[in-house]
């Protein structure tokens, strides 16, 4: 058997297993969020919708549904990794994977691919919720499925990193409290930045879930408050970013080789 | 033939500035049964970390059959099969699951994986457990758990770092027989443990760690012929005072109808017999006060026997 064989084989292993668990604990996994973004719908986009009226020329429900939609891919696909790699690492299962031939790229792959699964798997799960709410068209296929995607794997390789890094279960609920729920309700689900003063449009337009999520609502509703290309640039950086730091620390075994 | 390991030179100082290891040499055979033994903290876990990728050494070589572990990791991975000491299973996860999922990691199909996970599960009375969430488990399931995984991928060499620890001994007693079985297989199996009677029982070389070093690395019939003294104790049916001595033997009142005495080189069970019988003592029952092995181990770690 050759390398490249046991590395896919050892891919889809991680993957299965991953997909395995955020299914088997699904009430933690995939419910909750059901339940909140059903909530937003029906609180905002129903009960105060109407009163706010139309936000780039559609109403105020069909606006904040592409947003929440994102909301709930990017904190899954964050959550799945953090959590699932933690975890590992707590229970020391991690030695399972370095005692075996498969490679630092392998690893991430599969954990990445978990987060991408859950993220897109909760994102279904919230567009279909929504449907009871509003109607969706979708503009371009192409662009909601790239953004989707790229999302999640941004998203996944930081909950990697997070992960490597932490030592105690607080640690792994620091970086979703204190940095992305705020850039994620700073990031235009319930805005246009149009509406902002023209310094904090500035300021909102360094918020990178900005971009996500308006070039999902572009994908979608085919409004943004920015460059579609602008977005795919940057979160293609990011991703090589991310992932080379991710593949470093396996390379290093930090946290986990002594 | 490339030895299954082979160890030179190798050093760890871990971060904190402790030298686990201090440039140890160690080589053993393919197909050997080989006992590393040294009592708490004297590196042999910091080893056997080495040797299958999770501690990072300081300095030094180590191989398995001939690959070395940092530039030919997978090769050396791909040989290698691993009991940790510790439990480092996801406790949710299934018994069976646990076991597969190892395949996988080693490019198993799916198809040879569940096939082979049956055989080990069975043949290490697994089987009726295979649906369990392993956190179910008691210990020795655990620890038997652990050698299904190490086994999966069929490995030549098999590192057990005391897989007996916590286990009854009618338990231990037919892990033994497994073990053996493995070994008549082919299987290089590579022993830690903290029961002595188990590594005199079963190797047939022996290393013994202390302090980072390797103290004395032998056949197990070689450093057994090594005791220059055995220590035995003799029950007796009258009472003795506690200021008896027994004439040309060291001795010692362990109780009033005990005896402990110490046989060295050039004398026999018999003398002592002879002895006891001039001294008007009937003896009831003897037994050695501890394990041949055991003995020579406190001698050696304590920097005695040379």
């Amino acid at each position: 058997m050759t390398n490249a064989q046991i590395q896919w084989v050892a891919l889809q292993t991680i993957v299965v297993k991953e997909v395995r668990r955020f299914m088997r604990i699904w009430a933690q996994t995939l419910v909750p969020p059901a339940i909140t973004m059903t909530l937003y719908f029906v609180i905002f986009g129903n009960l105060i919708g109407p009163r706010i009226g139309e936000m780039h020329g559609v109403d105020y429900m069909s606006f904040i549904v592409p947003g929440l939609i994102m909301m709930s891919v990017i904190t899954n696909a964050y959550g799945n990794v953090a959590s699932s790699f933690f975890s590992n690492k707590f229970q020391k299962s991690v030695e399972e994977l370095m005692v075996a031939p498969v490679h630092p790229l392998t690893i991430l792959a599969g954990f990445v691919a978990g987060g991408v699964a859950r993220g897109v798997a909760v994102g279904l799960i919230v567009t279909l919720l929504s449907l009871y709410f509003t109607s969706l068209e979708i503009h371009h296929v192409g662009i909601v499925i790239g953004v989707v995607i790229m999302s999640a794997v941004l998203f996944s390789l930081g909950g990697f990193i997070n992960a490597v890094h932490a030592r105690k279960f607080d640690d792994i609920s620091i970086i979703p409290t204190f940095i992305i729920t705020p850039l994620t309700y700073l990031g235009g689900v319930f805005y246009s930045i149009e509406l902002l003063p023209e310094q904090w449009q500035w300021v909102s337009q360094l918020n990178p879930i900005l971009y996500m999520v308006n070039t999902f609502r572009y994908g979608i509703l085919g409004v943004s408050d920015v460059g579609v290309a602008v977005s795919f640039l940057m979160m293609s950086v990011f991703i090589l970013v991310l992932g080379a730091y991710s593949i470093l620390l396996l390379q290093r075994g930090t946290g986990m080789r002594q | 033939m490339v030895p299954a390991l082979k160890v030179q030179g190798l050093r760890k100082v871990y971060g904190n500035g402790f030298e686990a290891l201090k440039g140890i040499d160690l080589e053993v055979e393919q197909g050997d049964f080989f006992a590393l033994l040294g009592p708490n903290g004297a590196g042999k876990s910091t080893t056997l970390g080495i040797l299958c990728g999770l501690v990072q050494k300081s300095d030094g070589v180590a191989e398995v059959m001939g690959c070395d572990v940092n530039s030919d990791s997978f090769g050396a991975r791909l040989s290698l099969g691993v009991v940790p000491q510790e439990f480092n299973f996801n406790q949710f996860e299934k018994v069976e699951d646990i076991v597969v999922t190892q395949a996988g990691y080693f490019g198993m199909s799916k198809a040879d994986a569940v096939a082979r996970t049956e055989y080990l599960l069975k043949a290490l009375d697994l089987w009726d457990k295979r649906d369990q969430a392993s956190r179910m488990l008691s210990g020795g399931m655990k620890r038997r758990l652990m050698i299904a995984r190490a086994l999966v991928h069929n490995p030549k060499v098999l590192i057990l770092d005391e897989p007996t620890a916590g286990v009854d001994i009618e338990l231990r007693r037919s892990m033994w027989e497994f073990m053996k079985e493995l070994n008549a297989a082919g299987t290089t199996i590579i022993l830690t443990t903290h029961y002595l009677e188990e590594a005199e029982q079963l190797c047939r070389n022996i290393a013994i760690i202390n302090k980072g070093e390797i103290v004395r690395s032998t056949t197990m019939r070689g450093l057994l012929a090594q005791m220059n003294s055995e220590t035995f104790v003799f029950d007796l049916q009258a009472e003795v005072s506690s200021d008896f001595i027994l004439e040309g033997f060291e001795s010692r009142v362990v109780s009033p109808d005990s005896l402990e005495v110490v046989i060295k080189d050039g004398q026999s069970v018999n003398d002592v017999f002879a002895a006891l019988t001039a001294a008007d003592c009937q003896v009831r029952s003897m037994r050695p006060k501890s394990n041949r092995l055991e003995e020579l181990f406190v001698d050696l770690v304590n920097g005695g026997a040379s």
